[in-house]
């Protein structure tokens, strides 16, 4: 399938809701949890079991995205916002038949791999087009962008909870519930697949740098240099410290405040949670928008430096003040959501736009092992404190410490990117043409 | 025979700009409705 070049006239502006409708709807993923109190009674599942497929569908997620990158690049946008709407959505619909048929390995191997694939390769089909579309502001395009993976949880979590009350938690309601997801997030995703266009020159922006000026880095090359793998470490470690906090949200400001005169009722610690993901969703768009006027490597300062004097706040004194602890979690999850949004036009800025999605791709991995990494952190430390008999805020204290010890990492990391090496670069098509004269036989 | 400047002139998008965006919006809008009336919890429950 060849990339859909954009007739005369085309607006750019009609690329980031054909991004949205894609993001938005794989965003869906976060919600899971909300199918998992009814599967585990209807199909008598425990918590780990029902667990599954969500894990399945993040696995799924970093490995097609590391490895169908090459492919998104070489077919275009339009090809891989196919491929992610027919793999999310038949996936939701292989769950329905497991959930009619009380089949749940279905469902695992729908929602799961089946899905989890529309997820990886749906997450990287936009980057590369917002890039060469908006050469201008490549932050801010690919913000909108991965603020509608947050934003894609806040409609599917009531969506899918009122869905479950109107058809029943049974099987079969649970079958029509994702039989309707199902067909829903096809049709609405359609609108992404229609409206997607490459821009016809290299240049969609006259008085706009275009997005191939600069050196140009293939994904094979980019994997070689270091800048590719401080910036993994620098997403690996951000996202560390965000899950630490995003992960144990509820429980950790009831304890905090469990042993003081305010302390926090269930309610107001679900209010925390919804809080944390307004703040996770707004520093998408709102910190990857200011990296186009502040630089790249700036808002990394920002997000690990100021990220780790947060978490020093919170350990310090997060247990006297409650406006306080609030206001240093808010700020650790919207450096969070910033740190993902960023780090397309970071490669951008590095790579350039020649197969900057690939690229993206492979770097996804660092989300993966950070989705492991952070909650290992927190619960297993948590778990610990708890058996040696302490409580309230003593619980996270060492975890706060090795975040800051991380952050501090991930800050490292970041000072050490420097441009790329030219050997890395792919030739430009004249000297690649100079090169090719060169190599004729003298007699040709 | 010159054709009209009009024929040459590309459509109006505007309209269809205006549908995406409503498109992609209004379940976002949705969405945040919900995500407000639950993050008041926090300074009422």
């Amino acid at each position: 399938m060849s990339p859909p070049v954009a007739p005369p006239g085309w607006s750019r502006w009609l690329v980031p809701p054909a991004a949205l409708s894609v993001h938005l709807s794989i965003g869906q993923a976060y919600a899971w949890s909300v199918f998992k109190p009814p599967l585990e009674s209807a199909l008598g599942l425990s918590g780990t079991q029902s667990a599954l497929p969500f894990q399945l569908g993040i696995v799924m997620l970093g490995l097609s995205a590391a490895f169908g990158g090459t492919l998104v690049e070489r077919n275009g946008p339009r090809w891989a916002m196919t491929v992610a709407l027919i793999c999310f959505s038949s996936g939701l619909l292989l769950s329905a038949l497991g959930a009619a048929t009380e089949q749940y390995w279905l469902i695992v191997l729908g929602y799961g791999f089946v899905g989890g694939i529309g997820l990886g390769i749906g997450y990287i089909s936009p980057v590369s087009t917002l890039i060469k579309w908006f050469p201008d502001r490549p932050g801010m395009a690919t913000g909108i962008a991965i603020m509608g993976f947050g934003g894609g949880a806040l409609i599917a979590s009531p969506w899918s909870a009122q869905m479950l009350d109107s058809f029943g938690s049974d099987s079969s309601g649970i079958a029509l519930a994702f039989l309707v997801h199902g067909l829903s997030y096809a049709v609405f995703m359609l609108l992404g697949v229609l409206l997607v266009r490459v821009p016809r020159s290299e240049r969609p922006v006259q008085s706009a740098p275009s997005a191939f000026e600069g050196p140009q880095v293939s994904a094979r090359n980019a994997v070689r240099t270091p800048q590719f793998w401080c910036l993994w470490v620098v997403l690996c470690m951000n996202v560390t410290a965000g899950i630490g906090i995003l992960e144990k949200a509820a429980p950790m400001i009831t304890d905090f405040f469990k042993e003081t005169s305010t302390p926090v009722s269930v309610s107001a610690a679900a209010g925390f949670v919804a809080l944390l993901s307004a703040a996770n969703m707004a520093g998408r768009i709102g910190w990857s928008s200011t990296s186009d006027l502040i630089g790249r490597k700036n808002i990394y300062r920002v997000y690990l430096g100021v990220g780790a004097v947060m978490y020093g706040l919170i350990a310090l004194f997060g247990d006297s003040s409650k406006p306080l602890f609030i206001l240093c979690a808010l700020v650790i999850l919207s450096f969070y959501g910033g740190g993902f949004a960023t780090i397309p036009a970071y490669l951008k800025d590095l790579f350039g736009a020649y197969q900057v999605g690939a690229i993206h791709g492979r770097l996804l991995t660092a989300w993966s092992t950070a989705g492991v990494l952070g909650p290992l952190i927190v619960n297993w430390i948590a778990d610990r404190q708890e058996d040696a008999g302490k409580s309230g805020s003593a619980l996270y204290g060492l975890s706060f410490v090795i975040m800051i010890g991380l952050l501090v990492v991930g800050f490292v990391a970041n000072e050490l990117v420097r441009p790329v090496n030219a050997r890395h670069h792919i030739p430009a098509p004249r000297e690649a043409a100079d090169a090719a004269v060169r190599q004729q036989p003298e007699s040709a | 025979m010159p054709q009209s400047d009009s024929s040459q002139s590309p459509p109006d998008r505007r309209p269809l700009i205006a549908l995406a965006w409503v498109w992609v919006g209004a379940p976002l809008a949705y969405g945040l409705y919900e995500l407000v009336q639950k993050a008041t919890q926090l300074f009422t429950g």
